[in-house]
């Protein structure tokens, strides 16, 4: 015995760490990574590049100079910034687009904020946000840079906006369908246009998968945005299907879970733990809340996508969920 | 257009009246009746809202003022008689002056007096080591050195320091506010006069056990010898559970007790340099540490049974509060 | 379907090393030290002096409050000194030195290994048998048992739970008295049911001891075919989660009922005793056999296969003694604890004594036991889903920091428990449960403060 060690109560700890949760969401993100380099090449690796290495030195030289505290970089939580930034960013999208994108995730939204686990809102969603509104040209090319593989798709629009576009016209939904070669195979696995990390479910859903597998994240939050989502578009499309079956409207529930960044945020960014609810009630309101949001965007708002500010509207009443939706205690009614 | 910009003009007015009028009645059915004394003392307050007095901030000790019938209860370590002065002139009241206080650290355990046994490795809060067991040293009555009365002080005049592993005291700073000594769960830090030109002399050390086994654990312990209670010639000295203590108001400052102190437990500070050098304090470990075996011994069997029993008793409560945390 | 508790709970390995190892009994030292303070409540009052032979199972220390009991002399000897030692903490506590001499018995202590089955008719009889015999509860808290046994007469005891979830990893001291002992636990439990006047005792044992179930529904069934009083007796197997050992999740999983906050177990009816609460009951009833002895797992994994060891030893053997016998401290290791490694108590002071209620010395390495340092709390949620009681242990944590008692209240610090689950389980390392065991003291002192006038 070299050493006396006495310490509190519990003795021992289990095997988890900040560092092995943040590894483990950068795991769960590569086959989406994988795809999107797949289907854009060079394009979506200078993106993921950019993104992620500006992230990481952005909260190194703020950690290092401004907060002159302990360096956090090694946590892994810049480099998920990062990857879901660039996952959010359309193919298209200049590098400096990207840069300034990650600077304000991580210089204005988490380290103002006082650093992991302080900031309010997602860093990524916020970014996206941020340059969707100052850079509205950039952020809406869906022209698609050539990949290593090449996929027989022409349009230039994710599928929400070409809806949207259409539904404007005055088209209804069967004809912009037919227009466009329209199947649920393909949002499976590619969708026509959209940002690097919406265009493949399958891909995203292997990591959630993986995520739950690793105990990473419970999946009441995403569940019950999918749940809403279908619940509130199934009922609209119904009463369309009853009787307005010839112009159609309102999309199906199936299409409105598959498309757009639904997956990519009920899954990566709603269960960001620093911006989600801590119960598993506030969990489940906090889940609801985005779905009716996103939903309420998608039909009646002026963008064709809504996950992100849905994400972002309830991230700023977390603080009241938790306090209204608490964990049931023992033995108290 | 221009109906639309008449609507808003109409429809803002209307809210900003509507507001108005919740607003007024809101303040006329909260409105809390004071005494305007209260503002009057707490403008002359520091209002540094440290609790030093014993109130919850400035404002509640302003308050006590007024409502007590006199200022005898009622003082602001901070501000010191000055302030007090003052407190007294906005009310017309009399008020006694009180002598300046300083915080002293009683305990001179440093890393190299004082070896560790063991290594602490829970939360860094002298609270939560206390309520866990009797500390990573020899002493279980010393300082534990995770800085609770560093955190605890507004002023910035407490430090540890990193060689020593004790707190140090800023005189300059210390207002005598008393936040540290009840930040201290092991009762060292003490509020002690501060002396004409800061002249003090006081027993750095509060460990009770016995002479040998105080030894034993750190060089610069009281060992309870009682030399300096024979030598005190104002029986300033009292040497109780292997402990002494000595009463400021009766020291004169004289330091026959540092000279004569075995083990150099009894420091003096801030008196002019020369009369330092024939003290034993500043090489205290070779003399020391062997001549006073024999008369660390002799007063230590002597001391009579009752005395060994009240010496047990801190250790007992002390125990019955571990147990507490365990409930 | 298993039953467990509700809310919360965490799944350590279980690492039940010395589960193989048959009870040995540990030869006597030289001299042993019996504190005075080996159970809840008031120290007991020495009633030897120095100089004073002692035989085993004299009582040397009579109870210093309603909630105190006796403590007995575990060996034959002369008394060397009576006063303050340091316990394993290095605190110091009454302690009564007695130099060991071969054994020599108190006279009406039945020391032969006869079964008795016959449960004695007088309520009283068994009460007054198991103060004087100083029996306290064996499962961490070292409540005095007569006491539990005793509830104010308007509460109604329903149901007699026997805790055999050992939920504590490493330990596998009652794992093996389950074993060993089954026979005279279920006797035990059934004094009990006749004291509490209960028609239902419930055993329960987590599923990972199976042999302790087979073993104890055996004894269960041997016990009711061959003699009267054993029936409503039942083992109930539970999940494997920990703390389902804590008094108050094993009410929830056996009896569906929650005990309310600040709430004793017996207002809903139950009272839950340990099996080795319930073999000292056997041993002070049937024999007449003080609490001189119970059963320590020595253990860890950095200790070879062979000293893995579950010992019988008598009380007020010092700690450096066992550690000795069995080879010695591991190099490896760098903490020893006595109790589980989640609500044991890290060891200071290895020249400390055991006492009635040691229940094991577990060698952790620096790998195994070192905090790491704390970072930033990332609001994962982790120890919220852990805490068995359903409280917000990141929360209480911020608050614990910033002082603010009354919302500590609010937030229903004064129900924790201090298991453990929530710094266990914290990524960011913050020490969560050093905050708020701290804090918990200081409001409990607050609320009673404040109850107390009034009464």
């Amino acid at each position: 015995m070299n050493k006396v060690l006495v310490s509190p109560s519990p003795h021992i700890h289990a095997d988890v760490s900040t560092a092995r949760i943040m590894r483990d969401v950068v795991i769960a993100l590569l086959p989406s990574v994988v795809v999107s380099i797949l289907y854009y090449g060079w394009s979506s690796v200078m993106l993921l590049a950019v993104s992620v290495i500006t992230c990481i030195l952005v909260e190194y030289l703020i950690t290092r100079f401004l907060m002159k505290s302990q360096c956090t970089i090694s946590d892994w939580s810049a480099a998920v910034t990062g990857v879901l930034l660039a996952l959010n960013l359309p193919p298209a999208c200049p590098w400096w687009v990207a840069m300034i994108g990650a600077i304000f995730a991580i210089g204005v939204v988490k380290m103002t904020f006082g650093g992991l686990g302080q900031n309010l809102f997602n860093p990524a969603i916020a970014a996206r946000v941020f340059l969707l509104v100052s850079f509205p040209v950039a952020m809406t090319n869906w022209a698609r840079p050539a990949g290593f593989i090449n996929v027989d798709a022409t349009s230039g629009a994710t599928l929400l906006g070409t809806v949207k576009e259409g539904l404007a016209k005055g088209d209804s939904l069967s004809q912009i369908f037919a227009a466009n070669d329209f199947s649920y195979l393909q949002t499976l696995f590619i969708n026509i246009g959209g940002s690097a990390g919406e265009i493949s479910a399958i891909a995203i859903l292997i990591g959630f998968i993986y995520l739950l597998a690793r105990k990473v994240i419970r999946p009441h939050i995403t569940l019950s945005i999918w749940a809403t989502v279908i619940v509130f578009s199934g009922i609209f499309w119904l009463v369309d299907l009853l009787w307005m079956k010839d112009v159609m409207i309102y999309t199906d529930p199936l299409f409105n879970l598959l498309t757009g960044g639904l997956l990519l945020g009920s899954v990566f960014m709603a269960t960001d733990y620093v911006t989600s609810p801590m119960s598993t009630k506030g969990g489940i309101v906090f889940g609801v809340g985005i779905g009716l949001l996103t939903m309420l965007i998608r039909y009646f708002g002026s963008y064709p996508e809504g996950v992100s500010f849905a994400i972002l509207i309830m991230n700023s009443v977390v603080p009241l969920i938790n306090k209204a939706f608490k964990q049931k205690k023992y033995g108290r009614a | 257009m221009t109906t639309t910009i008449i609507w808003t003009i109409v429809a803002v007015t209307l809210m900003g009246l509507l507001l108005a009028v919740v607003l007024y009645l809101v303040a006329k059915r909260f409105k809390v009746e004071e005494d305007p004394r209260i503002d009057e003392v707490e403008k002359v307050m520091p209002g540094a809202n440290c609790g030093g007095c014993g109130f919850a901030g400035c404002r509640a000790f302003a308050q006590s003022c007024v409502e007590a019938p006199n200022l005898d209860n009622n003082f602001c370590p901070v501000g010191g008689n000055e302030v007090m002065k003052k407190v007294a002139a906005v009310l017309g009241m009399e008020v006694t002056e009180k002598a300046p206080m300083v915080a002293v650290v009683r305990c001179n355990g440093t890393c190299e007096n004082r070896p560790k046994t063991n290594e602490y490795g829970g939360y860094q809060s002298c609270k939560v080591k206390a309520a866990l067991y009797s500390g990573d040293t020899g002493c279980p009555f010393g300082c534990l050195g995770c800085g609770d009365c560093v955190a605890a002080c507004q002023f910035g005049a407490l430090s540890m320091d990193p060689v020593t592993g004790l707190p140090v005291v800023d005189e300059e700073k210390c207002t005598g506010c008393g936040a540290c000594v009840r930040a201290c769960p092991k009762n060292i830090i003490e509020l002690r006069n501060k002396g004409p030109k800061g002249r003090r002399v006081f027993v750095s050390c509060v460990n009770k056990d016995k002479g040998a086994v105080a030894r034993k654990a750190c060089k610069a312990a009281c060992i309870g010898c009682g030399k300096c209670e024979k030598e005190c010639p104002f029986g300033a000295i009292t040497v109780e559970n292997n402990v002494a203590y000595i009463d400021f108001n009766k020291c004169r400052l004289c330091r026959k007790c540092v000279v004569v102190c075995p083990t150099g437990a009894i420091h003096d500070v801030n008196f002019p340099a020369p009369a330092q050098k024939p003290a034993p304090k500043p090489a205290p470990k070779p003399a020391a540490a062997e001549t006073p075996a024999a008369a660390k011994s002799v007063p230590v069997t002597e001391t009579p049974a009752e005395e060994k029993q009240v010496a047990e008793k801190p250790a007992a409560e002390n125990n019955e509060k571990n147990k507490e945390h365990q409930i | 379907m298993k039953k467990t508790f509700s809310i919360g709970g965490v799944h350590p390995n279980d690492s039940k090393i010395a589960a193989g190892s048959k009870i040995e009994t540990l030869p006597l030292p030289k001299t042993v030290f019996i504190s005075m303070n080996q159970h809840l409540g008031a120290p007991a009052k020495p009633t030897v002096a120095p100089g004073d032979r002692v035989k085993t199972g004299q009582i040397i220390g009579e109870p210093g409050g309603f909630i105190s009991a006796y403590v007995h002399s575990s060996v034959t000897g002369t008394v060397k000194s009576v006063g303050p030692y340091k316990d394993l903490a290095g605190n110091y506590a009454v302690h009564v030195e007695i130099a060991v001499e071969p054994d020599e018995w108190m006279d009406g202590i039945d020391t032969s290994a006869t079964l008795v089955k016959e449960i004695p008719e007088d309520r009283q009889f068994i009460v007054d048998r198991i103060k004087n015999n100083g029996v306290v509860g064996l499962g961490g808290a070292t409540f005095p048992t007569h006491v539990k046994l005793c509830p104010p007469p308007e509460k109604k005891a329903e149901c007699l739970i026997l805790n055999g979830a050992e939920c504590e990893p490493y330990l596998t001291s009652d794992y093996r008295i389950m074993l060993e002992q089954s026979e005279k636990i279920v006797i035990g439990a059934a004094i009990m049911k006749k004291v509490l006047g209960v028609s239902r005792a419930v055993i329960g044992i987590e599923e990972n001891k199976p042999e302790a179930v087979s073993k104890m529904s055996a004894a269960v069934a041997s016990l009711q075919s061959s003699a009267k009083g054993y029936d409503g007796i039942e083992v109930m197997v539970l999940k494997k989660k920990y703390p389902q050992g804590g008094e108050k999740q094993l009410i929830d999983a056996v009896m569906h009922r929650q005990v309310k906050s600040m709430g004793l177990p017996i207002d809903v009816g139950a009272v839950v005793q340990n099996v080795g609460t319930s073999l000292a009951v056997y041993d002070a009833v049937q024999k007449n056999m003080p609490l001189i002895t119970n059963v320590l797992t020595v253990t860890g994994t950095c200790l070879p296969a062979g000293r893995q060891k579950n010992y019988l030893f008598r009380i007020g053997v010092p700690l450096s003694f066992i550690a000795e016998y069995d080879g010695g401290i591991p190099e490896e290791a760098v903490k020893v604890v006595s109790g589980g490694p989640m609500m044991g108590k890290a060891i200071s002071n290895m020249e400390a004594t055991t006492l009635k209620g040691s229940s094991s010395l577990l060698y952790l390495t620096e790998e195994q036991t070192a905090r790491k340092p704390e970072s930033n709390c990332i609001r994962c949620g982790k120890c919220v889903e852990a805490c068995p009681m359903g409280l917000e242990p990141y929360l209480l944590n911020k608050l614990a920091r910033n002082n603010m008692m009354d919302d500590l209240e609010q937030n229903a610090i004064q129900d924790c428990i201090e298991c453990g689950c929530c710094l266990y389980s914290c990524p960011a390392n913050i020490p969560l449960l050093d905050v708020i065991r701290v804090a918990k003291g200081e409001v409990i002192r607050a609320m009673r403060a404040r109850t107390a006038p009034k009464k």
